[in-house]
């Protein structure tokens, strides 16, 4: 620098010289001040992402410099997100980059007090060789005689958070290994809504998509925490109050959605059956109901069968309950004259039924013997369409919500009843031919021992006012996980195959044809389930399945009942199941009855943790809960533990499913560093070197394996496989490998291969459609050409039902598609839900099959006949429709069928840990006397592995904290900000206490219910730690699904922190002997 | 653009309070862009703090405490030289959107809280919500829990700018007031002079920090990061002529639909500071949110008080001449005397 440049640049200078003699601006301005440039322009590269958190599916810019990224923010192209990130979005570069991530692999030995290290080749072998050892050693040939090929010695938790391409090794390898306990998040968070929704309307995804919220009249939340746990999705809500919409939250707890609701409804935990019921009675009492739509559209019209009883009639049961097992016999529920089969929620119910060739049940519902034919076609279903026949659907129905009066809904909910004719008016005022109303919910209705049948509840709902498959309507299910729609679509569940495809259940001599004849339909397109079946197996084993060997149907490993997440921790716990691999969950803290899981794990031979940083559930040996009370030692437990750290979302391609069904690809912007892995690439080089060992094998058991089809490039100085190559598997192919375009094409001779028929178009024409980019600004509001939905790239569904039976738009408002006679075609704005030249005026003729048997008023093309389900004759294990039931633990009696308290076909596991409550003024009740409910928050992300360890996350809510109301911290003399104990028979927690008026008493069932709210994402690790608040659930399941009921379950509150060490477990011990708690309390089928 | 030549001369104008229109221009920016700023809507505002977490990623901002400290949702507990951007959260028994107007708030003392931000322990707090209140006589809970993202005024007058000896803060070319880190020494004479309590210095670096309006992002041609991220636009950015019409326009909005409780917070150029490049519309008294009443540029008077200085110093100095000259003739006359 020369020496004038040097004076030149000296401020005073510049102020005596320039255009800033005051020196405030211009003339102060240093060097670097001038020449700073933001790192969003010096980057080297942008990178196309999606961010990890929750469903929503925001689209994320990466900025790479130098191979490190340095900014991740929103991209403004997306018609969902439109350039916004929530907290948790905004956090992703510290989530990714941050220094709470582990980059090495770990290593605990048997009985070892300490972590070691390891390198990544030599723990790749020792899992292959414990993974060829465990399925050995627990290899079943046979079950009570009947085939299962299978081990229940291994078992994996873990996919919601991942891509989709890493689900589909990650089922096809273990379903190839014969592992039959793959289980996801999706079990524990939404698999209700696929029962719900399925069984209701045919497939078990949320009917519309987000950005449609815009075009409600009424949005009724409920269920969910909306503006917290989905942040920049509710933007579409407040475009529509906006826009004058209603906005309606019913919630036990004043969240940040009621906050921005223009009527918050308070509400009991675990009552919204009988709240929605009492709506479903408003509109049936008072004829609100949209009756060309329902009269058209559903099954109101069907006639059921004589022996159907209903809970009216049995005192809160419904027939064919058997009270021994607690399991119902749904054969009494079926239409007059035939059974129908619900490919979603249980097919298996019916196995018996449609498989036996001469059949002669006595019940009229089932005697008919099929042949080789299924369930007799809706046509042949007796139908009143003037709906006055007693047994008509709509008569069944109206009868049994008849006891649904605001008196009961005030008694049961705590709702006062004008508040509750406040909802009544502002829907029905809100649904018909010029308006709709949608729903919006999310695990504050899954999450219950009746789950299934609050969906089913919602569904009948929104069927009745005809808001299903029209703009502005429908049922929206939030999910919450980056790709849990992903993981139930390509699941890894147990009970299901890729496209929701049943798993199959072990039944003697099954063959392919058995098999299909059981599950498919005759009418609609699950009656091409053959073709999806036999071009699944291709993609499973490629050149070994043929038609000679059943496509090799046969290497399928058989379930025999439930293998849910929770049955797999008894067979854990009973020393069966003795390996766990744990992919991005963390059970120790996130699933029911946290101890349970943890002792369990404390029962295996090895375990593997795939995890960004040390979760709970990798570390639960050395210093979690069990240590610190003394009911477990360190040294005495012998389970080898293996933490593999997990690369991020910005380390890898692939794609996530959004919560709307629609696939975006994220692109790899690094390699990730250290050993950090994708779990593609675990899951890939584990199978090769599998597969390698077993290559000379000549045990049948290992045939499987060696026929599983297992070739995929790699590339990169990793051997990353090709996730790309993987989708283009899942799309599936044609006989000359050219890539499919649409699932109509899969064929059931061998000649097509397809990994899930449902995404089959998602790589049409050899192009990754999941990665199309066309900014939202320059499409309509649909934007059909950001990514790609399934199925079909179908943004709403069933969206037929947007026109009348004459196929034109109810109105012009709520347009969507439409039957365009000139070119006699479906068309409109979205893709047509519906055979695109099948005119309105078709009618099938009697013997059409699948397809072909849709008549052009069909609108719910998957459903047996073609109708939204009203009424559930089949799908569903614990009634055709909804009834109200306490919670598995409340300190209610239920107000409505006072003779039987709960669900009574709930699954509970039991064991000594999973004690229950006394519930409903039983003796004992009185010691759990309030009622829990868990929830999210903005800040932090389920059960804190990608919230606690982040420091801006963090210390934004630092602590865990339960709610109470003023009422309820006076009369348990709680202070705020002070400590409080709560008490489940499971467990003892403590947390910082939140007194607030958010939190109000609720008058219902003839007492005070005070409702405490406990976040559930804090554990003992991490940049911010607490108790678990799982600590005080149990596993207590819904009976369709298996899911936990965690929204709402009884305790005690206690001022002051919890006792330490041996204490904490004589505490525990007190209360259950004070409550009276045996074995057998809360087990009851009946009362 | 502005036109420089039609600029008024600096020369007789107070430059410390007042309407200042063109406040770039006046510090030097010739050709610059037009004034931005952000439009902070609460009515939207869902808490959900994205602002406060891009807003440290952006500009790579320490982590500031795990503090649990029962103000409702706010653990932030106030802007500081680690939190540029702070979401305040107010539960209040007020029935939702039909809040009354007029609240009166006089036993408050307003100044003393504002000075606190939200962070207000609650057993100090007479306005603060989660201090628990009994319910209503009809035993109905009308509930409201109000949202805002606070974050530095960028003041027409800032009082910051103007005491700071070292030039480190300084009036961009968008009308914003950023410090540069690169010259600020740390002495904090900013601190006191701020009438929102915004900036500090922050004891790891000896600097002092606030919001810069991404004056980096801004320079090309990109939204703060904060805006950037909002999932429900609460908080708008853009020229602040356009945004003042918006805001205009969306307080007749929600007076039309019966939130009569909605006012502006800071738009008025003729205020205290002159107007803030980054204002608010409020569903409360501004005192409610942490924000004080009717806030005054510190240096407002600094012109009245030089002027009185400057009397008083010439006074002095008369008084000073007056005693030499007087003690010249004493000693002249001594002279004389001694001649």
């Amino acid at each position: 620098m020369g020496v004038r440049t040097w004076i030149q640049e000296w401020p005073v200078y510049r102020q005596l010289t320039g255009s800033d003699p005051l020196g405030r601006g211009a003339a102060t301005t240093s060097a670097a001040t001038r020449e700073q440039r933001p790192r969003t322009v010096t980057a080297d590269k942008v990178v196309k992402s999606v961010c990890p958190y929750c469903a929503v599916g925001c689209a994320q810019n990466v900025y790479v410099k130098d191979d490190r990224v340095v900014q991740i923010e929103g991209d403004p192209d997306s018609p969902v997100s439109r350039g916004r990130l929530c907290p948790k979005g905004s956090a992703s570069l510290q989530l990714t980059t941050g220094e709470s991530r582990r980059h090495e692999v770990l290593y605990r030995r048997p009985y070892g007090t300490e972590w070691e290290r390891l390198d990544l080749d030599t723990a790749m072998d020792m899992v292959v060789e414990r993974v060829i050892r465990t399925r050995r050693e627990g290899w079943q040939w046979e079950r009570d005689g009947v085939s299962v090929n299978r081990t229940l010695g291994i078992a994996s938790l873990g996919g919601a958070t991942l891509d989709n391409e890493e689900n589909y090794l990650i089922k096809k390898l273990l379903t190839g290994l014969g592992v039959i306990q793959v289980e996801n998040q999706a079990r524990v968070c939404h698999s209700s809504t696929v029962a719900g929704l399925g069984t209701s309307f045919g497939r078990g995804g949320a009917t519309t998509f987000l950005q449609d919220l815009q075009n409600a009249d009424c949005i009724v939340i409920e269920g969910s925490n909306f503006a917290e746990a989905h942040p920049v999705g509710f933007q579409w809500v407040m475009e529509a109050k906006a826009r004058g919409a209603k906005v309606i939250h019913v919630d036990p707890r004043f969240s940040r959605t009621s906050a921005l609701a223009d009527l918050y409804v308070p509400i009991r935990a675990g009552t919204d059956i009988a709240f929605l019921g009492g709506i479903i009675n408003h509109v049936l009492t008072g004829g609100h109901d949209f009756r060309d739509y329902v009269l058209e559209y559903t099954n109101a019209a069907t006639i059921v069968g004589e022996d159907f009883e209903d809970t009216e009639d049995l005192a809160g049961i419904f027939s064919g309950l058997d009270p021994e097992t607690g399991h119902y016999s749904i054969s009494t529920w079926a239409y007059e004259g035939g059974e129908v089969q619900a490919p979603q929620g249980t097919p298996d119910e019916l196995y018996e039924d449609r498989t036996r060739r001469d059949a002669s049940l006595s019940s009229a519902a089932s005697s008919e013997s099929h042949g080789s034919g299924g369930a007799p076609t809706s046509a042949q279903v007796p139908t009143d369409r003037t709906l006055r026949h007693p047994r008509c659907v709509y008569q069944i129905l109206k009868r049994h919500f008849s006891r649904y009066t605001p008196e009961m809904v005030e008694e049961t909910c705590g709702i006062p009843q004008d508040t509750f004719l406040e909802v009544c008016h502002a829907l029905v005022e809100n649904s018909g031919p010029d308006r709709t109303s949608e729903f919006v919910y999310a695990v504050g209705w899954t999450q219950h021992t009746v789950g299934a049948q609050y969906i089913r509840t919602a569904s009948i709902l929104q069927l009745l006012l005809g808001n299903i498959g029209r703009p502005g309507g429908g049922i929206q299910a939030l999910r919450g996980h980056a790709s849990i729609q992903g993981s139930s679509d390509i699941p890894t569940l147990f009970n299901v195959l890729p496209g929701y495809i049943p798993m199959p259940h072990a039944h003697a001599h099954e063959d392919l044809d058995t098999f299909v004849e059981a599950m498919k339909t005759d009418k609609g397109f699950w009656g091409e389930m053959r073709s999806y079946v036999v071009s699944l197996l291709k993609a499973y084993f490629g050149d070994a399945a043929r038609a000679d060997n059943d496509y090799c149907f046969g290497h399928l490993p058989r379930l025999t009942g439930s293998h849910s997440t929770y049955h797999t921790v008894k067979e854990m716990l009973d020393g069966v199941c003795k390996g766990y691999f744990l992919m991005g969950e963390n059970p120790a803290v996130g699933s029911a009855n946290t101890k349970m899981q943890r002792l369990g794990m404390a029962n295996l031979d090895w375990l593997v943790v795939r995890d960004f940083s040390l979760i709970e559930s990798a570390t639960w040996w050395q210093d979690g809960p069990e240590i610190e009370t003394g009911e477990l030692r360190t040294e005495d437990i012998a389970t080898e533990v293996f933490f593999f750290p997990a690369a991020a979302h910005t380390e890898k391609s692939g794609s996530f499913t959004n919560t709307n069904r629609m696939l975006q690809w994220h692109f790899a912007a690094k390699e990730p560093d250290g050993e950090a892995r994708s779990d593609l690439w675990f899951m890939y080089h584990l199978g090769r070197r599998i597969k390698e060992r077993l290559k000379d094998s000549t045990d049948p058991m290992d045939r499987p394996v060696q026929d599983l089809a297992w070739s995929y490039p790699t590339e990169g100085p990793l051997d990353e496989p090709s996730a790309e190559a993987i989708l283009a598997e899942i799309n599936g192919r044609d006989a000359r490998g050219a890539p499919l375009s649409a699932y109509t094409q899969l064929k059931d001779d061998g000649s097509t291969s397809c990994g899930c028929w449902i995404y089959c178009g998602v790589y049409a024409d050899g192009v990754n459609q999941a990665a199309r980019r066309k900014p939202h600004t320059e499409q309509d509001w649909v934007a059909a050409e950001w990514a790609w939905a399934w199925p079909a790239n179908r943004r709403i569904l069933y969206n037929r039902a947007s026109a009348d039976p004459d196929g034109k738009p109810w109105s012009e408002r709520k347009a969507l598609v439409w039957w365009d006679a000139d070119q006699e075609r479906w068309t409109g704005h979205d893709v047509p839900d519906f055979i695109p030249d099948r005119a309105p005026s078709y009618r099938p003729p009697e013997d059409a099959r699948g397809p072909d048997a849709l008549s052009g008023v069909d609108p719910f093309i998957m459903q047996a006949d073609g109708k939204g389900w009203l009424y559930a004759p089949a799908g569903l294990v614990d009634g055709p429709m909804p009834t109200h039931y306490e919670p598995q633990d409340s300190p209610v009696r239920n107000p409505l069928h006072p003779e039987q308290q709960r669900n009574p076909v709930r699954e509970v596991i039991s064991d000594e840990h999973n004690a229950f409550h006394p519930s409903g003024g039983e003796p004992g009740s009185e010691v759990f006397p309030y009622m829990i409910t868990t929830y999210r928050l903005t800040e932090h992300f389920t059960a804190g592995g990608m919230s606690r360890w982040t420091p801006y996350l963090a210390e934004l809510q630092p602590e865990f904290f339960c709610e109470v109301s003023p009422e309820l911290a006076a009369e348990r003399h709680l202070e705020h900000t002070g400590w409080a104990t709560l008490v489940s028979a499971r467990g003892v927690i403590e947390a910082r206490v939140m007194v607030t008026e958010r939190m109000s008493p609720i008058r219902a069932g003839g007492r005070t219910v005070h409702q405490i709210g406990l976040p559930y994402h804090w554990g003992p690790n991490g940049y911010t730690r607490g108790d678990a608040a799982n600590e005080l659930s149990a596993i207590a399941l819904d009976p369709n699904v298996h899911i936990q009921e965690v929204k709402a379950l009884s305790a005690d509150i206690r001022p002051g922190r919890r006792p330490r060490g041996p204490k904490l477990t004589a505490l525990l011990e007190d209360y259950r002997r004070r409550a009276g708690i045996t074995p057998r309390t809360g087990t009851e089928v009946r009362g | 653009m502005t036109d420089t030549s039609k600029r008024p001369s600096l020369i007789g104008r107070n430059l410390l309070a007042g309407a200042e229109p063109d406040v770039a221009g006046d510090a030097g920016h010739e050709d610059h862009p037009p004034r931005v700023g952000f439009f902070t809507d609460t009515s939207v505002c869902i808490g959900c703090k994205a602002c406060e977490v891009a807003c440290k990623e952006w500009n790579a901002i320490p982590e500031d405490g795990l503090d649990f400290t029962g103000m409702s949702f706010d653990n932030t507990q106030g802007l500081s030289a680690s939190t540029w951007r702070h979401v305040a959260f107010i539960e209040q028994n007020k029935p939702l959107g039909r809040a009354e107007t007029g609240v009166d708030h006089g036993d408050v003392d307003v100044l003393a809280l504002a000075a606190q931000g939200s962070g207000t322990p609650v057993q100090e707090a007479a306005i603060t919500p989660t201090s628990p209140a009994s319910p209503s006589a009809d035993g109905q809970n009308g509930l409201r829990w109000l949202m805002s993202s606070d974050v530095c005024k960028h003041c027409t007058h800032a009082a910051c700018l103007d005491v700071c000896p070292t030039g480190a803060l300084f009036r961009t070319e968008f009308g914003t007031v950023v410090v540069q880190d690169d010259v600020c020494n740390g002495c904090g004479y900013c601190v006191p002079a701020c009438p929102y309590g915004v900036i500090d210095v922050r004891p790891e670096d000896g600097g002092a920090h606030k919001c810069t309006l991404c004056y980096d992002r801004l320079g090309a041609g990109q939204e703060p990061a904060c805006a950037k991220a909002c999932p429900t636009d609460s908080i708008q950015f853009g020229p602040l002529d356009g945004l003042r019409e918006r805001a205009a326009a969306r307080v007749e909005e929600l007076h039309r639909v019966g939130v009569e409780d909605a006012r502006l917070y800071g738009h008025d150029p003729e205020d205290g500071v002159g107007g803030d490049g980054a204002f608010f519309l409020l569903l409360d008294e501004p005192e409610v949110y942490g924000l004080p009443p009717d806030p005054v540029v510190t240096t407002r008077d600094l012109p009245s008080m030089w002027r009185h200085a400057g009397a008083a110093a010439l006074t002095l100095l008369g008084g000073v001449a007056a005693v030499f000259a007087a003690q010249a003739g004493v000693s002249g006359r001594r002279t004389g005397r001694r001649r």
